[in-house]
């Protein structure tokens, strides 16, 4: 089990206040999406997640306390997959993955045959295989993107946390990455909080939305519940039309205000 | 290590031994390049291969040129090293290893002890005492200026050697009867008395060489960045403390005895990345064989190319080293 709660956490950075009375429940092996427009918080409250960030309120992992956790007792709790990867010049695949054994390896040591088995393991499921000698700088954006979901993954963690992974991705290879998370969601019974921008996709991949505006909560609930014309076109200030179709599931289309008056 | 890092390893490690060999044998007193291994093989009970070392050429050898070239070789291997861990933790490839002040301080601590009239054995003390100095000011500085990042500390690097460089200038131009003395000592030499110098830098050497190399698996977790290292676990802020501590005591202990060796920091870890790849389990322990190389021959330069005279060594590292780096990174396409 690794239920992960957030209680009233509230964020200030530089002296102002990005996150505030932020309260969610995420179940264990359930997808939560934080979507929301530009600087609602969706990245700080992953932030505060990791600990990256100081937060009042509290963050627990099935009751427990996040907050206080050394930091490589936290790496072995929550895995992250960030919004803009680096990519060390000269690495190859192979030592960027076993980069997620970090939390497993003595401070003065080096990696095991258990980390090996792990990572090889993880380079096999991942469909890296024969990439492993390669330099990460040489892999194609949804190669790379699958090696730092492997990297995540070697950390074993129960909770994982997306930061817009498929931002540098294009239709079919952003694709291909989501159902592979929730692929290993489901065989690994993974607790996964991400921050979305894209509503459809954010839809069609998670159990449940949050939908936050200026660091605070204004929706919470089923992608039909939060995903309303009349929410998404306030809180984002655009003009959207939401089409809910059983073969489809629900579609947040942007309309040009010009061509829905004319209609 | 990958076979292909153990190969660069063994490489490097027959280098130096090769230019340990050939360094001791160079110079006036000419002696066969196997004289130091025939002639302990010789103390053997026993054993005689060919004609023993006359008694001059045997003090020649272990009390001049032996202490001399195994002192380029761990100023030259820290130095590296040092290089290497500096541009691991700032992840900036003109990280040096006088980055945050100690060649500044130093050389204020060193001018002040030849201004004074000190002797030479309190020179190595003051410019010890100066290169600390000056890298606590630096560190105090940048905590108070910025907090954590790592811009703030190289920031007030600079200004401090700025300051400390300025002191130091205005100290020589009011004693400029001191001036060749101090120009000398700050392009760097390594003229030695014995194998005191080796053994006063030894134990730094060792010390802050081993903590660097046992950080080697942590500084290849940083090359992801402070933010990435610190989700998979690393406290980043730490290691770059214990990392730049090393490094920065290493460096002052090796400047103190061989003054201001410039470019070596430089010049070979990136050599190394270039040629072995960019892992530090494969960078550090090169550098350090790599870097005690390229400064015994360049000491092997300085001492023969002019002779009987003797060129600085750092004018050597960089004019030859210089060019050499510039060939190297023309020829090689990665970047950093």
């Amino acid at each position: 089990m690794s239920t992960l709660t957030t209680e009233h956490v509230a964020v200030d950075l530089l002296g102002k206040r990005v996150l505030e009375d932020v309260s969610l429940t995420v179940r264990s092996g359930s997808w939560l999406t934080l979507v929301g427009p530009n600087g609602a918080g969706k990245t700080t409250l992953l932030r505060a997640i990791t600990g990256a960030v100081d937060y009042g309120g509290q963050i627990e992992l099935d009751g427990d306390p996040l907050r206080g956790l050394r930091e490589r007792e936290r790496a072995r709790t929550v895995a992250v997959v960030p919004q803009m990867p680096v990519r060390p010049e000269g690495m190859t695949v192979q030592d960027y993955v076993l980069l997620g054994r970090t939390p497993y390896v003595p401070y003065f040591g080096v990696e095991s045959a258990e980390d090996l088995a792990v990572t090889g393991e993880l380079i096999g499921s991942l469909d890296l295989r024969g990439l492993e000698a390669r330099p990460v700088t040489s892999l194609s954006g949804g190669e790379f993107q699958r090696a730092v979901l492997a990297r995540a993954l070697a950390q074993q963690a129960p909770v994982l946390l997306l930061d817009e992974p498929t931002s540098s991705l294009d239709l079919g290879h952003a694709q291909q990455v989501l159902e592979l998370v929730d692929d290993l969601r489901r065989q690994r019974d993974l607790t996964v909080v991400a921050a979305l921008h894209d509503l459809t996709t954010a839809a069609q991949y998670s159990d449940r939305l949050a939908l936050l505006v200026a660091g605070e909560v204004v929706a919470e609930g089923t992608p039909a519940d939060v995903l309303t014309e009349e929410l998404v076109s306030r809180c984002y200030g655009a003009s959207v039309r939401v089409v809910s179709d059983p073969d489809t599931g629900i579609v947040v289309m942007p309309v040009r205000s010009s061509i829905g008056s004319e209609s | 290590m990958t076979a292909s890092q153990r190969r660069w390893f063994v490489a490097a490690l027959g280098l130096l031994t090769v230019t340990l060999l050939v360094g001791v044998t160079v110079g006036p007193a000419g002696l066969p390049w196997h004289a130091p291994v025939t002639d302990l093989l010789n103390r053997l009970p026993n054993v005689q291969i060919g004609d023993r070392l006359t008694e001059q050429q045997s003090a020649i050898l272990w009390q001049l040129r032996m202490p001399r070239v195994v002192l380029g070789a761990l100023v030259g291997g820290m130095l590296a090293v040092a290089g290497a861990g500096y541009q691991g933790v700032f992840r900036n490839p003109l990280a040096d290893p006088y980055l945050l002040g100690v060649a500044a301080g130093a050389g204020l601590g060193a001018t002040l002890a030849i201004v004074g009239g000190a002797g030479v054995a309190v020179l190595p003390v003051a410019a010890f005492a100066g290169g600390v100095a000056g890298v606590g000011a630096t560190y105090a500085l940048g905590r108070t200026a910025g907090g954590r990042g790592t811009h703030s500390m190289i920031l007030a690097g600079v200004a401090v050697a700025a300051f400390l460089t300025a002191v130091q200038t205005y100290v020589q131009q009011q004693n400029t009867d001191v001036l060749r003395q101090v120009y000398g000592w700050i392009l760097g030499r390594l003229l030695t008395a014995g194998w005191s110098e080796v053994l006063t830098v030894l134990p730094y050497v060792i010390a802050a060489t081993a903590v660097i190399v046992m950080h080697r698996r942590l500084l290849d977790v940083l090359s992801v960045g402070s933010a990435e290292a610190g989700t998979l676990g690393v406290q980043v802020a730490r290691v770059r403390l214990i990392v730049v501590l090393a490094a920065t005591l290493g460096t002052a202990a090796v400047v103190s005895v061989s003054g201001l060796i410039g470019f070596v920091g430089i010049v070979v870890p990136h050599l190394v990345r270039m040629l072995a790849g960019t892992s530090y389990r494969v960078i550090l322990a090169v550098s350090f064989l790599g870097g005690g190389a390229f400064l015994v021959v360049a000491d092997m330069i300085a001492r023969t190319i002019a002779a009987p005279a003797e060129l600085p060594v750092g004018v050597i590292t960089a004019f030859v080293g210089a060019p050499f780096f510039v060939l190297v990174l023309r020829r090689s396409r990665r970047a950093w």
